[in-house]
């Protein structure tokens, strides 16, 4: 019997506009912007129950960042809600200027990311987001990993003073962490303890690195797993005591290679605790049409890819 | 009224503060900031109602964002003179461990800067979402925001110019700066806009136009602007100015768009602008 279950597949972007619903009643100061894609961000609910404090931008990404900076000046928490791809590089300068330098308290709130957009292909398929906003200081970056994770996080980060960058998707997944948990903002969620090797995950990889420590428990091998659900600020301590351990370490993300949770972790390590890595990422290609789950399977985004890797690691050890 | 002679006075200090300060550090942009003095002196010393006690959320205060970044040493001369920071700190303009960056920011907390701008054709959207935030506030001052003729090419600013009569934002009075000039030359030239006033009112802007370097005729303009506010859509004003307006060898040239003057030319430029508040 798995530590982990689930009753129901559900969206994390769902999570999102739960959130945003519940942030409308409990918050004032809270509003939303959304560049042409309410539906699909899940953000009518709050539009229908707060129209004064939805604002409507229009195909016009760069000026909604811009307008969302605006609007923390007078003290509102803008949640400016797009496609990851829209969320960061096509509007990478409004942000860096106008909310990360300037420090802005605005959310930015980046849907349908990675690969698991599918059949929208590649031109929609941002994998290089969480690079670009780690880069930029001030900005602190999250992913959460299912439904109930992606809506606590939601309300967390308007508490939270400064830019935030949070990341979700499209496709139903597994919805296994609890309802109304409290999400703590740069706290690695430690899931299985293990003595072998130590496996970071973050979004909907989460769930994928649950079922690879199913199997390796199987092969009597005993992997840490963590949910990193906050990039940065990264939780260096409860990573070193992990690896200080185990003295292998997986990472395992639905984004580039260069750029993400692998990027963020190996550094870490390299300067200061030095042990064998393996990533289960996306090594330097733009995605393809096709469904979550083929995607998923072609890139090398799976569970099985994930015991793979395990194994490789220990194999260096 | 403010007396003219004394708007004229402060903008004269105000052109000797930006040339001192330019020359000092040996950069800078003095065209458009001489050519942008009055409109300055104008909001802060006549228009504005601010509270030099500075506050980000700026609630109950008039509020202006610079688009233009890059004519900062201006704003920097306008902001100090109007008290929000010591006049003396003018001299760190540009230095390192000063709260004068190059261009505007909030990082080092400077009085007066509420978001950076530099990196062009940003500021109008975010004086358009100040201006959401004052109607969400039941806050009734207005927002003022100035943009460079060139800096229009930016698509950006066509974005929030649809917002802002899309979302009928109408508490915001923003200026162009129209020296029709720009780095590489005149912008007939490098990028022609055309009819200015007709590309604005299709957008469903008012738009009004003034001599920008007249403080008679751009008072009244801005003040017409104000009565014409309110109803559902937001002011452009065309603020028609000479870049390197105040020293005559600097006058209608693009040239001095980013130079500093030399020992001898800053001299020169002095010579012709009085020091009626005592230089910094």
């Amino acid at each position: 019997m798995s530590k982990y279950t689930y009753t129901e597949k559900k969206d994390t972007r769902s999570g999102f506009g739960a959130g945003l619903t519940e942030l409308g009643e409990l918050n004032k100061n809270v509003v939303a912007l959304c560049a042409d894609l309410t539906g699909s961000l899940k953000m009518n609910e709050f539009q229908k129950k707060h129209p004064e404090r939805f604002f409507q931008a229009g195909i016009a990404e760069a000026n909604m960042m811009g307008v969302a900076a605006g609007l923390t000046i007078g003290g509102k928490i803008p949640f400016a809600g797009t496609f990851a791809g829209f969320a960061t590089g096509r509007v990478y300068d409004q942000i860096r200027q106008a909310i990360a330098y300037s420090n802005k308290n605005v959310k930015i709130a980046a849907s349908h990311a990675g690969i698991t957009l599918g059949e929208d292909g590649a031109t929609h398929q941002i994998l290089e987001d969480i690079g670009m906003m780690k880069m930029l200081p001030n900005m602190t970056v999250i992913v959460p990993c299912d439904y109930n994770q992606t809506k606590a996080a939601t309300i967390a980060i308007a508490e939270h003073q400064g830019p935030v960058y949070l990341r979700f998707g499209r496709p139903a997944v597994p919805n296994f962490t609890k309802p109304n948990q409290k999400f703590e903002i740069g706290k690695a969620e430690l899931l299985y303890t293990g003595k072998d090797v130590t496996i970071l995950a973050n979004g909907h990889m989460v769930w994928k690195a649950i079922e690879a420590c199913e199997i390796l428990l199987e092969k009597g091998i005993e992997a840490e797993v963590f949910n990193i659900h906050t990039i940065k600020p990264f939780d260096k301590e409860a990573v070193l005591n992990s690896i200080k351990k185990t003295k292998a370490m997986v990472c395992a993300e639905e984004h580039m290679l260069n750029g993400g949770l692998t990027d963020t972790a190996a550094q870490m390590l390299a300067l200061n605790f030095p042990i064998p890595i393996e990533a289960v990422a996306i090594d330097d290609k733009f995605g393809e049409s096709g469904t979550p789950d083929q995607l998923m399977e072609k890139y090398g985004l799976t569970s099985d890819n994930i015991v793979a890797a395990v194994e490789k690691v220990l194999k260096r050890k | 009224m403010e007396n003219i002679q004394n708007l004229e006075k402060i903008a004269s200090q105000v052109r000797r503060d930006l040339l001192r300060m330019i020359h000092a550090k040996k950069s800078g942009h003095p065209g458009g900031s001489l050519g942008v003095t009055e409109l300055l002196v104008s909001l802060y010393f006549e228009i504005m109602e601010h509270n030099k006690d500075f506050k980000m959320d700026g609630i109950n205060e008039d509020l202006f964002f610079l688009s233009i970044g890059h004519t900062s040493a201006a704003w920097y001369s306008v902001l100090a003179r109007s008290g929000y920071f010591p006049i003396s700190e003018l001299a760190s303009f540009r230095a390192i461990n000063s709260r004068l960056q190059g261009h505007p920011a909030t990082a080092e907390g400077l009085p007066g800067i509420r978001i950076a701008s530099g990196s062009l054709g940003q500021g109008l959207s975010n004086a358009c979402g100040a201006a959401l935030a004052k109607k969400l506030n039941n806050d009734d001052k207005f927002v003022y925001c100035l943009l460079g003729d060139g800096e229009i090419q930016e698509g950006q600013v066509w974005e929030a110019a649809m917002f802002a009569q899309a979302r009928k934002i109408d508490n915001l009075i923003a200026f162009i700066d129209y020296n029709k000039q720009q780095i590489d030359g005149t912008i007939e030239d490098v990028m022609n806009l055309k009819n200015l006033r007709q590309k604005w009112e299709a957008f469903n802007w008012i738009v009004l136009e003034c001599n920008g370097n007249d403080f008679q005729e751009l008072i009244s303009t801005i003040k017409q602007a104000q009565k014409l506010s309110g109803k559902g859509q937001a002011i452009m004003i065309l603020s028609k100015t000479e870049m390197g307006k105040g020293v005559d060898f600097m006058t209608g040239s693009h040239k001095w768009h980013g130079i500093p003057p030399s020992d001898e030319q800053l001299e020169n430029a002095l010579s012709q602008l009085e020091e009626t508040l005592g230089d910094y």
